[in-house]
């Protein structure tokens, strides 16, 4: 159980070069922001879901948002992707502002969501399903016969009706559905959820080939030591607040956790101290292996 | 052999059925729409049909695909406008709204074309003609024909669903509306091509309705609606297949009904509508469930 633990730092092996000052941030090819959202503020009918989020993504970038259940992140990431209306706040998408473009209008610009829980088309077969995500696509690196390279298990499989597979194998299918419209930005919305932590090593191992066909990623995680792992920046998020942004670099394990927490926000809500040799098993609580391998 | 001819001709009768189903059926499967106006809109289809072939005097037959296609634009507007801003009010709102347009149809043909009814002139000769098995069975052209045509048509309908690019998005939509939105698919237009296609078999099933008995304006609700609920029903949601097999299923009790006695023509069709919803309420094809 403790050996899963995220490792010593939690940091990716790979931080990018240097400049941990915001605004200088990390940037290929020297362009301007992909994707920018400014003072967000969304409401679920009375509930406020998200408080004013800004967050900006650079090409190239993993950016990764990390927070507890019902943080916002995923209503941040569906609000991107054009399934929930701000309160106000703006999304702007390659220096144009997409607040109010309808979300199939985003996907064809090259914002496309793999949605939490997969969301196939159960209906469908596996390659009708690709091909369904292939209808609108934008021209690019991706296909159909090059998602089947990126999981070669699919060929054989692909009349099979996505129903009956794994939720590993569902949630592959959903990152090839989005892939093979050829995004610019690929907004991945907990890609862990409900898969055993030898799965999901599996599908974010699939994630430099992404990058490398020049994709940019915007990640939802609940397992922060996963985020840690991929992400080149991050920002928590706390009841529809920002609580915490940087590069993993620069954040350290405490800060991490008292963000995820809320521990500087709201003292009252500070976890109650416990001696370190449990800290590793129960840093997460609810992430441990036996609780995600459901 | 009596018996054998009801049967055959109860057979026949569900090919007419299954064409006023499976727009009902489409409609529902893919948008969640229960059309009560879809009867009315078959009936409108027929009296379009009397009034090109009284304007143009193109033979009967030639005026199916005008009015396929006239129903199909017809079907793609509604959707877009009328349907569509009820789809987005829920589920209740498109039971009113297309109850309203039923209303209103029924009561501007009534208007419009008096509560008389009349027929879509075949032609004498290819209405009464008929071939004959042995003494007892006879069967006319026309009916063999409407049979045919309904097996084409749900045979077409078919291989579009499961072949074409677009047949493909309608099953993806239906699943998934907002999953779809993600992959680049305007839902609303999809949802206008499935109404378009529906509405294509509507004006099928209106003519063909008006060649083998005659138009009026209340037989939307009287009857087509109802058979074509009752088929659908029996066959199971959402499966064209089963659709035939209700019409089918449907045609064949109402014929063995009247065999007993001609009074119990429509009694037999709808004990059996009531039998499959108490035994099998997904329909004899089960694929109805996952709805």
């Amino acid at each position: 159980m403790s050996n899963r633990s995220y490792p010593p730092g939690g940091r990716p092996p790979v931080p990018p070069e240097g400049l941990p000052d915001e605004g200088q941030r990390y940037q290929a090819g020297g362009s301007g922001p992909l994707l920018e959202v400014r003072d967000l503020v969304v409401h679920h009918g009375q509930l406020r879901a998200l408080s004013g989020i800004s967050l900006t993504v650079y090409p190239g970038e993993v950016y990764a948002l990390i927070g507890a259940n019902g943080a916002g992140k995923s209503t941040l990431l569906r609000t991107i992707a054009g399934l929930h209306h701000p309160t106000s706040g703006s999304v702007s998408y390659a220096g144009k502002d997409v607040t109010g473009l309808r979300p199939e209008k985003r996907a064809t610009a090259g914002i496309v969501m793999v949605p939490e829980g997969r969301r196939l088309f159960p209906s469908l077969t596996l390659e009708e399903n690709l091909k369904v995500g292939a209808s609108f696509a934008r021209k690019g690196p991706w296909t159909i016969d090059r998602v089947y390279e990126l999981f070669p298990w699919m060929k054989e499989r692909r009349g099979q009706k996505t129903a009956q597979m794994s939720g590993g194998e569902q949630q592959s299918v959903a990152i090839g559905r989005a892939l093979v419209a050829n995004p610019r930005v690929l907004l991945l919305d907990e890609l862990s959820l409900g898969l055993a932590p030898v799965i999901v090593q599996r599908i974010y191992a699939t994630l430099p080939e992404v990058l490398e066909s020049g994709i940019t990623v915007l990640l939802v995680e609940q397992d922060v030591s996963q985020a840690l792992r991929v992400a080149t920046h991050l920002q928590c998020l706390l009841e529809g607040h920002t609580t915490l942004e940087g590069t993993p670099a620069e954040v350290t394990r405490e800060q991490v956790e008292a963000a995820y927490f809320g521990a500087h926000v709201e003292p009252s809500h500070t976890p109650p101290p416990d001696p370190d040799g449990q800290r590793s098993n129960a840093l997460w609580p609810g992430l441990t292996p036996s609780s995600r391998a459901c | 052999m009596a018996w054998v001819n009801a049967i055959i001709q109860g057979v026949l009768t569900g090919g007419l059925y299954a064409l006023f189903a499976c727009g009902l059926s489409l409609l529902f499967g893919v948008m969640k729409v229960v059309n009560l106006a879809h009867g009315d809109l078959a009936t409108v289809a027929g009296y379009i049909g009397v009034g090109i072939i009284a304007v143009t005097h193109v033979p009967v037959l030639w005026s199916i695909p005008i009015v396929v296609v006239l129903m199909a634009v017809l079907g793609y507007v509604l959707q877009r406008s009328l349907l569509q801003a009820s789809i987005s009010r829920g589920e209740l709102t498109t039971l009113i709204v297309t109850f309203g347009l039923s209303i209103i149809i029924e009561n501007g043909l009534q208007q419009f074309f008096t509560a008389n009814s009349r027929g879509l002139g075949v032609g004498d000769s290819f209405v009464t003609a008929s071939f004959s098995i042995g003494s007892q069975i006879t069967i006319a052209w026309l009916d063999l024909g409407i049979f045919v045509l309904a097996v084409v048509v749900l045979l077409g309908l078919q291989q579009f669903l499961s072949r074409s690019r677009y047949g493909r998005l309608i099953r993806a939509v239906a699943d998934d509306r907002e999953a779809a939105q993600m992959s680049g698919a305007d839902y609303r237009h999809v949802f206008g091509i499935a109404a378009a296609i529906a509405f294509g078999t509507v004006g099928i099933a209106g003519i063909c309705d008006g060649m083998i008995t005659t138009l009026s304006p209340t037989i939307g609700t009287d009857t087509i609606l109802l058979f074509a609920f009752a088929s659908v029903v029996i066959g199971g949601l959402g499966s064209l297949w089963g659709t035939l097999l209700g019409g089918i299923v449907l045609g064949v009790a109402q014929a063995i009904g009247a065999q007993i006695n001609p009074n119990w023509e429509p009694l037999a069709g709808y004990a059996v509508f009531l039998l499959v919803l108490v035994v099998r309420p997904q329909g004899l094809t089960s694929r109805g469930a996952q709805s």
